[in-house]
């Protein structure tokens, strides 16, 4: 069976910019995007993409990526195309933005029903500016699709996928059938790297580029508009401590000055 | 039509006892209900549990649902979330908590989608707010750079809680209260799921989660062979070895050993990090601990404004040394 594939990126500030660059905008409520440093796909859809791939190459089949936002840059959004995706859908109006895991679900959805053929949407575990892991399960919900949270490997056959999910010991082997949600987590492995022939095909891949109106959503419910949550204050939590640096002659005698200091502080 | 009110917890069960997490769930929620002059209650869900609701009067409740159906051995979540569903348009409760674990993270935001609210997940701090009464629910974001505090106008405002910020109370085993049994009334063929296995991915020692030293290693220990050495310190210390992300993905160490925002959270005595630099998202899973040291090559290393003891230099040198000096330390 050749199986049909969306899988949902979405593009970030780079959550691996050092912690020093992250700056707030707390009359805005928003986090300034440090200068110098291009957002990402965050990080677990990468993981979802090459998920996505690999049952790909198992099987056969078509892979169609759908990224929601706002100044979406192609060379961005387009890395899974380099990867070896086929296609790629972009929700990109003003509408869309910051919108919360309600209004996101929904338009995704919307955008899901008009792709129309699919055997497995894939998403990332959690989105790495809110740290959400809500938007997977509320596609699913409204798609009324049976869904697996934070899979770390994914095999398909006979129109079920065998999924397995990570828990807090280990993990649980889950048959589920299709079509169906599955969140994706770094545990599936890390994302294969663009080929060349993979970059000059993504080139040539034209996205779709859909407003609300094209996938039939109201304009109340997209975006900020569509909220159920309210975002009250946005604030950097203040680092208080204060390092005290164990020195030494040499590093060995730094490390036995710290074991002395620790005993001082009744920790050992 | 009846009001919402009231605050619930969703109290999870592990190896026939009430879950460390329904226990702070519990204690939080006590608070929250306190502060509104309700009810505090717990909704209790597996098979065989029934017992369990003494267990939930003691660390807080007034009052107990039981829903006890050999269905529900283990989670699924088109098992449980037409459950909780039916519970909750039973009992109407204005708050409902829920842990940030496994089972909370996959329940929550399919229940919040089912009922039309929102949930928030992954809270470190809830509170009423005294003019609107409604839930401040406070959650870190951009992997703990940041934080966030949001409400919604919707019942029942669901969130779920981080392990291990939240405190249980001092469990009074004379407190009663009121049993509620409500049927599941399940449709086995509505479970589009199948749970084939579970496995376990057994680690050696003190479980991390309740050791009272970690010693946690991150990229820079290079190979698998560097994690021996954690381990030997760990072992002097009575405590277990943790893990940044990378160790995990590179197979040096399993992937259970995670410390961090997707991994586990801890909150040992002493924190001990090794050539990790302190992303954000690590910091998430100790930033309880009060006594975090640093081994780290790199002074400008973040673990060093989060640390309170550090140490500028290559692992290699100081912790074999550091290691020494311990066994000497602990033996004499
Ligand atoms: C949404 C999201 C969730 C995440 N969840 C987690 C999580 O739960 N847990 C987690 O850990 N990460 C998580 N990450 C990854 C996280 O962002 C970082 O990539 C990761 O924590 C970095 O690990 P590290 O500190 O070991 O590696 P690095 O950042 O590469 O640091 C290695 C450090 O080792 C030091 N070093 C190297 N050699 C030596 C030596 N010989 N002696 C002494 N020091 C040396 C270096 O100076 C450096 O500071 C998450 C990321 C995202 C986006
Ligand atoms: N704007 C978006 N565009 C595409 N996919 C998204 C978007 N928002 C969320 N997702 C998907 O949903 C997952 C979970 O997001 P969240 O619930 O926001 O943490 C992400 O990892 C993506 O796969």
């Amino acid at each position: 069976m050749t199986v049909n594939i969306i899988v949902c990126v979405k593009q970030v500030i780079d959550p691996e910019a050092p912690p020093s660059s992250f700056k707030v905008d707390e009359a805005g409520k928003k986090v300034v995007p440090p200068s110098g440093v291009p957002p990402v796909i965050s990080p677990f859809d990468e993981n979802a993409v090459e998920a996505a791939l690999r049952v790909k190459d198992a099987q056969g089949g078509k892979i169609t990526v759908l990224s929601m936002g706002v100044n979406l840059l192609r060379e961005v959004v387009k890395k899974p195309l380099s990867m070896g995706a086929d296609e790629i859908v972009l929700l990109e109006d003003e509408a869309f933005t910051d919108g919360d895991s309600w209004s996101n679900a929904r338009a995704l959805a919307m955008a899901v029903k008009k792709i129309g053929e699919y055997d497995l949407i894939f998403c990332g575990r959690q989105a790495a500016d809110w740290d959400d892991g809500q938007v997977g399960s509320g596609i699913a919900e409204i798609l009324e699709l049976p869904c697996v949270t934070v899979a770390r490997k994914i095999d398909v056959a006979n129109g079920k996928a065998v999924v397995e999910r990570v828990t807090a010991d280990g993990y649980e082997v889950i048959e589920v059938s299709l079509p169906a949600l599955i969140t994706v987590s770094n545990e599936l492995g890390e994302a294969r790297y663009p080929t060349i022939k993979g970059i000059m095909a993504a080139k040539k891949i034209e996205p779709l580029v859909w407003t609300p109106a094209d996938i039939g959503l109201e304009p109340a419910q997209a975006g900020a508009a569509g909220r159920k949550m309210n975002l009250e204050k946005l604030y950097q939590p203040v680092h208080e401590g204060k390092c005290e640096i164990i020195e030494g002659e040499s590093p060995e005698e730094a490390g036995v000055n710290l074991a002395l200091k620790l005993r001082e502080a009744k920790l050992l | 039509m009846a009001e919402y009110s009231g605050v619930m917890v969703h109290a999870e069960v592990a190896e026939g006892k009430l879950a460390t997490i329904a226990t702070e769930l519990l204690g939080c929620g006590r608070g929250l209900a306190d502060n509104l002059g309700e009810e505090l209650s717990a909704v209790i869900i597996g098979s065989g549990v029934s017992s369990l609701a003494q267990e939930a009067f003691a660390f807080g409740a007034d009052k107990v649902y039981i829903v006890d159906d050999v269905l529900l051995q283990d989670y699924q979540t088109d098992a449980y979330v037409p459950v909780m569903e039916k519970v909750v348009r039973q009992a109407m409760p204005r708050i409902l908590l829920v842990g940030q674990t496994s089972i909370g993270r996959d329940l929550a935001p399919r229940l919040a989608f089912r009922l039309e609210t929102a949930a928030t997940m992954d809270c470190i701090e809830l509170a009423i707010d005294p003019g609107s009464k409604r839930l401040l629910r406070t959650k870190p974001v951009y992997g703990g750079n940041a934080r966030a505090v949001f409400t919604s106008e919707l019942d029942p405002q669901i969130a779920t809680v981080r392990t291990k910020v939240m405190t249980p109370l001092e469990p009074d085993t004379s407190r009663k209260g009121e049993v509620v049994t409500v049927e599941a009334g399940m449709d086995s063929s509505t479970v589009r799921t199948r749970v084939l296995e579970k496995v376990k991915q057994e680690v050696e020692g003190i479980s991390l989660e309740a050791a009272e030293v970690v010693v946690s290693g991150g990229r820079g220990m290079g190979s698998a062979e560097g994690f021996k050495q954690l381990e030997e310190l760990a072992g002097l210390l009575k405590g277990a070895v943790g893990a940044s992300r990378p160790p995990c993905d590179n197979n040096w160490v399993p992937d259970v050993r995670q410390v961090g925002l997707t991994g586990k959270i801890v909150a040992p005595d002493l924190y001990i990090a090794v050539a990790l630099s302190g992303s954000s998202q690590h910091m998430a899973g100790c930033s309880g601990c009060k006594n975090i040291v640093a081994i780290n090559k790199d002074p400008e290393a973040n673990i060093f404004r989060e640390a309170r003891f550090g140490v500028v230099g290559d692992w290699k040198k100081v912790l074999p040394a550091l290691t020494e000096k311990v066994r000497e330390l602990m033996s004499g």
